[in-house]
């Protein structure tokens, strides 16, 4: 069972927001002591979704909230936009897949940072990804 | 019917907590080694104090209401604390289970003429503590795991040193099963190490593992590939012989990775990289 | 517009990085740093990023790219001091940055670009003498 404990939401709408979301990613994570290492993956990763809604979606929102599992505490991002959606999600989560000029690295590699992700999109729509990085683990 | 149940435990208060004392003194399974009788006394007492003050007639089978959270936590404060004392599940069980009995042989001896109404508020009472020990159980549990917990921990922590054994060199034993949350702590103490004392070369002895599946394989790939991301160079040893079968039968590719078979010859080899030469001293020993 | 100074230093050209790159500034470093390596005839380029906290695959793809492209111009890159952190998540991420030439500090990158580009050297100080004749 995951508990959310605290909750807020970050507009992401021009490059300088990128930067705001990153540390407000990174002030929940210090205040839920996660260690270094899982602190720089789940930053790694909120900057390929982050990336990824600027690039496709021209922005969204970013919900960054503090759960937790037991004796676990996690961070819980929840990025979504009003883009034009992802016809084929399960080759979008290939390695080496790309619509776009990049490697493709994008989602798959995202999804090996984190603990939990969750992918949703309707073509025309808008996407939803949920990813949650526990402190340990 | 005069009273309603809940008021009438109320009233018994006392009477209950003498009772449920007599019982869990006369108890064959009392600690007194673990817990003095005074302050069994004082435990016993908070616990019926919050659990009878907070008693009313709607409530009665209701553990999600807010009025048992304060029993709840109590009861949960005296499970963790059993739990780390190092009682056992049975005689945390009895401590709830013979507040049962007292509350039922009170009820008994208030209700007398009505027989109907006297098993109905048996059963409500059974409920409650029922749910109650539950929560108690899980609470205990949940307690002990904790201290398993932080155990493997402290093994996890302890079983990864990593060892300068010459000057740019460090080696790092790995002994038990290597798994997923292992090789974090091991390929994150390793890197850090490497960039405190800019070592360019690290050994990863694997003489210790006791088997090496390709998931085992998957983390030593991970962990030389960061290493060299790093600009230092990693050198697996200790590789014996089922180990080197069980790798090319499984298909597992390691030729990208420096591997040797003990960890005297990781050493040569990294001296070799670093261009060291390690010689018998010319001067002949005087006799 | 934001620059990343790109610094001189012989036959190498030295970049330290001291702040989280955003898209725009590692785009504007590729730019330059390719421009540099032309003018300059530069024969190696030297990348510090030890105080960077994270490279994610835009970034890395960035650095591999400079990597390439100094290549083709005839010069190695080497990438040094990257954080232990930042090494495992782009191991997870799956980018092991191949082409890249790594170092752990500044001076050993240093005397790394150096050995690689004294084998090269040979020839051309071959090539040299072969033209101090020629002169005489």
């Amino acid at each position: 069972m995951i508990l959310s404990l605290s909750k807020d939401t970050v507009q992401v709408l021009k490059e300088q927001d990128v930067v705001f979301l990153k540390n407000r990613v990174k002030e929940v994570a210090v205040k839920i002591k996660m260690g270094l290492v899982n602190q720089t993956r789940l930053l790694t990763a909120a900057s390929e979704l982050v990336r990824n809604m600027m690039r496709y979606a021209n922005g969204g929102v970013c919900q960054i909230e503090i759960v937790s599992s037991g004796r676990n505490n996690g961070v819980r991002l929840i990025f979504s936009d009003k883009g034009p959606g992802i016809p084929d999600i399960d080759a979008a989560m290939r390695d080496g897949f790309s619509t776009g000029k990049s490697l493709g690295l994008g989602l798959p590699g995202t999804k090996r940072l984190v603990n939990e992700f969750d992918i949703k999109s309707k073509v025309g729509e808008g996407t939803t990804v949920t990813i949650i990085k526990w402190a340990n683990g | 019917m005069s009273l309603k149940t809940h008021q009438l435990l109320q009233k018994k208060k006392k009477n209950i907590l003498e009772l449920w004392m007599k019982n869990q003194l006369a108890d064959e399974g009392l600690r007194e080694d673990l817990i003095s009788n005074d302050e069994l006394r004082s435990q016993s007492e908070e616990l019926v104090d919050a659990l009878v003050s907070n008693l009313s007639s709607e409530n009665f089978t209701d553990l999600n209401s807010d009025e048992w959270s304060p029993v709840i936590e109590i009861l949960g404060g005296i499970a963790i604390t059993r739990a780390r004392q190092g009682f056992s599940p049975r005689e945390t069980g009895n401590f709830v289970f013979s507040l049962k009995e007292a509350l039922l042989e009170v009820l008994q001896e208030e209700i007398v003429d009505e027989p109907q109404h006297l098993f109905s508020e048996s059963l409500k009472i059974n409920r409650l503590m029922d749910n109650l020990s539950v929560v108690t159980f899980e609470t205990f549990i949940k307690g002990r795991e904790e201290v398993i917990l932080r155990q493997t921990d402290e093994i996890a922590e302890i079983s990864t040193p990593v060892i300068r054994v010459w000057d740019g060199i460090l080696a790092l034993p790995i002994i038990g099963t290597l798994d997923s949350a292992r090789t974090q702590i091991v390929m994150e103490n390793l890197l850090q190490e490497i960039v405190e004392t800019g070592s360019s070369i690290a050994i990863l002895d694997i003489s210790g593992v006791p088997a090496v599946d390709s998931l085992v394989a998957q983390h030593l790939i991970k962990t030389v590939s960061a290493t060299r991301l790093m600009g230092a160079e990693c050198i697996i040893s200790g590789i014996r012989p089922e180990i080197a079968q069980t790798v090319v039968h499984l298909g597992i590719d390691l030729s990208n990775i420096i591997t040797k078979a003990t960890l005297a010859s990781a050493l040569s080899h990294s001296f070799k990289l670093m261009k060291l030469e390690v010689r018998k001293s010319n001067t002949t020993a005087k006799f | 517009m934001d620059k990343i100074p790109i610094l001189r230093l012989g036959n190498f050209l030295l970049v330290t990085i001291q702040v989280d790159l955003y898209d725009r500034l590692a785009l504007n470093l590729e730019a330059d740093l390719v421009q540099m390596v032309n003018k300059t005839n530069a024969r190696g380029v030297l990348i510090d990023i030890s105080a960077v906290t994270i490279v994610d695959s835009f970034m890395g793809r960035i650095i591999g790219n400079i990597a390439s492209m100094s290549k083709i111009l005839d010069a190695e890159t080497v990438v040094v001091g990257m954080q232990p952190a930042v090494a495992i998540t782009l191991i997870e991420l799956g980018l092991p940055l191949k082409g890249v030439h790594t170092a752990l500090d500044m001076e050993r990158g240093m005397s790394l670009l150096k050995s690689m580009i004294d084998i090269d050297d040979e020839d051309i100080d071959q090539e040299s003498t072969d033209d101090d004749i020629i002169t005489q």
